[in-house]
């Protein structure tokens, strides 16, 4: 530790006869820590982004809010530490210049502390990290296409999410597969959106409800979330993307699942004549890579069966049992 | 080498760099001309297009373009037109290349317009099946305001026209179709239909372009 007054080594950390600035600093610290941390979590903390529309986004204000109640007293440590040494061991102004010494080229007390401290605290952030990425639903990320969590709810509304330069449309397989730019999801229930893409990468951003995944040609990337909020929300691309990549949003809304019902099948009836054009439903398209035009032709699936694809008809049903 | 040699590269390298900064920022800063259609405020706007399938001239010959007809009648190249607020837009397009099925069917749905349709020389529509006859060349799109009209091909066996501005002595459809202009703002509109001849996935050149399969609508109080 630097001997920063370099006064005759009388109030430096470190020394013997200075024990009684380091329980001064641990107090301050302790006392401000203990005032700081719960101020945080109780006042600001409920208004940390992404808020709590759905469980993955309360999910993820959950896990921010811990991040900073963590990070906090080791912000405040080196606040309170430099504070005290600028006040209580600066150079005065007509006193010697600040030299060095052994104390400024080492002290193991303090290094082993700070090194302890801080690899509890990383182990500690590991494991917490890892748990909430792991626990049923996961975290609102796309899982690729064979997730290894889902949600703990057994009923699923699968929703597709097409990615294309530069909207994104939604399929419902479980409404006749019908296809819109609307996205409207029930409160209540899990829903298990399916991201792919018709050209290049886009990224599937629904801010508002904690969920983010990668839309890849060709892939089908699944992510998990159960609104628990009625409101809208936005949905942007996160992946830059071409041109108008910056105008790639739309709004979608959380509804009451009567509203829901009742929207999805005035849509799938209001949509039926161009339904019946659209490619058989599949979890991933492959475009023709030919240059223009070209259709998209589903993969691997022939032909879809919401049932045998998915396992439910409806928000509701039961997934099979695997 | 001589100071007069080692001047001269001096020079010449930063004539270089200057010109290359200003090319950039020539590149960078320059649009294809607005078409101002608020002359008359209060009274419908008629925007007039067309699309062809090689605007046929400069270093882009083979690249598919939108045109707009200023109000004097003149076919310009630039996909930026400028409308009063809260007004009717009714727009009509030549539709002068050939078509194919959709990557998306959904875009061959009309939305978004006045009743929800458009006409097809003539015809009502509501929707295209892009799998059957010419399928679908072009669309002209608005994600923000929800527009979506798809543009019909037209036989690709024709004697389609090769270079912009195209006459109605080639085969074509007209397409026609109304909404109403939103609020103050700037609002892009574009072509869904990867239509980019020889680029990947047909999504490159001018579909990355404005003033070619992209647009900007101007909208002013």
């Amino acid at each position: 530790m630097a001997d920063a007054g370099g006064s005759n080594a009388v109030s430096e950390p470190g020394s013997g006869d200075a024990t009684h600035h380091w329980w001064r600093i641990i107090g301050l610290w302790v006392v401000l820590s203990a005032i700081a941390d719960p101020l945080f979590y109780y006042l600001a903390g409920p208004h940390i982004p992404p808020g709590t529309m759905s469980n993955t986004a309360d999910g993820a204000q959950f896990d921010f809010n811990i991040l900073i109640v963590a990070a906090l007293p080791v912000i405040l440590a080196v606040w309170i530490y430099m504070a005290y040494a600028i006040i209580n061991w600066r150079a005065s102004r007509n006193g010697p210049e600040p030299v060095g010494g052994p104390k400024a080229r080492s002290n193991i007390p303090i290094q082993a502390t700070w090194i302890g401290f801080t690899t509890v605290l990383v182990l500690f952030l590991f494991g917490f990290g890892t748990y909430e990425l792991v626990q049923p639903g996961g975290a609102g990320g796309g899982e690729g296409p064979s997730p290894i969590w889902t949600p703990a709810s057994h009923s699923v509304l699968p929703i597709q999410v097409i990615g294309q330069q530069w909207k994104w449309t939604y399929r419902y397989p479980t409404y006749g597969g019908f296809e819109t730019t609307d996205l409207v999801v029930p409160d209540n229930t899990a829903v298990a959106f399916h991201v792919t893409s018709l050209d290049v990468v886009h990224d599937f951003w629904v801010y508002q409800l904690g969920v983010k995944a990668d839309a890849n040609p060709g892939q089908d990337n699944v992510a998990f979330t159960t609104p628990q909020q009625l409101g809208s929300f936005v949905v942007r691309c996160d992946e830059l993307c071409g041109l108008w990549h910056g105008a790639m949003f739309d709004y979608g809304k959380v509804v009451t699942p009567a509203q829901f019902q009742s929207w999805a099948t005035t849509t799938e009836r209001q949509l039926a004549a161009n339904t019946k054009y659209l490619p058989p439903f599949a979890w991933t398209y492959t475009p023709d890579a030919n240059g223009a035009d070209g259709g998209y032709y589903p993969d691997n699936v022939d032909p879809y069966s919401p049932v045998l694809t998915y396992g439910a008809k409806q928000p509701g049903e039961p997934l099979p049992k695997t | 080498m001589p100071k007069v040699g080692r001047l001269a590269v001096t020079i010449a390298l930063l004539a270089a760099v200057a010109g290359g900064l200003a090319f950039a920022g020539v590149s960078l800063t320059s649009q294809p001309t607005t078409v101002d259609y608020t002359s008359l405020p209060g009274q419908p706007v008629n925007v007039t297009m067309e699309t062809v399938g090689a605007y046929g001239h400069g270093i882009h010959q083979t690249w598919v373009s939108y045109m707009t007809r200023s109000p004097d009648g003149q076919w310009l190249h630039t996909t930026i037109w400028q409308v009063p607020a809260h007004t009717r837009v009714n727009v009509t397009i030549y539709q002068y290349d050939s078509g194919s099925p959709l990557r998306n069917q959904q875009i061959g749905m009309v939305q978004g317009t006045i009743g929800g349709v458009a006409t097809l020389n003539g015809k009502t529509i509501r929707v295209i099946n892009a799998n059957a006859g010419n399928g679908v060349g072009h669309t002209f799109s608005m994600p923000s305001l929800g527009i979506n009209v798809p543009l019909s091909g037209n036989n690709p066996n024709a004697n389609l026209c090769s270079a912009a501005p195209c006459t109605t002595s080639s085969p074509h459809n007209i397409i026609k179709f109304s909404f109403i202009s939103p609020g103050p703002g700037t609002y892009p509109w574009q072509c869904f239909v990867p239509c980019a001849l020889g680029f990947l996935y047909g999504n490159g050149g001018p579909m990355q372009t404005v003033g070619w399969m992209d647009g900007f609508m101007k909208v002013v109080g």
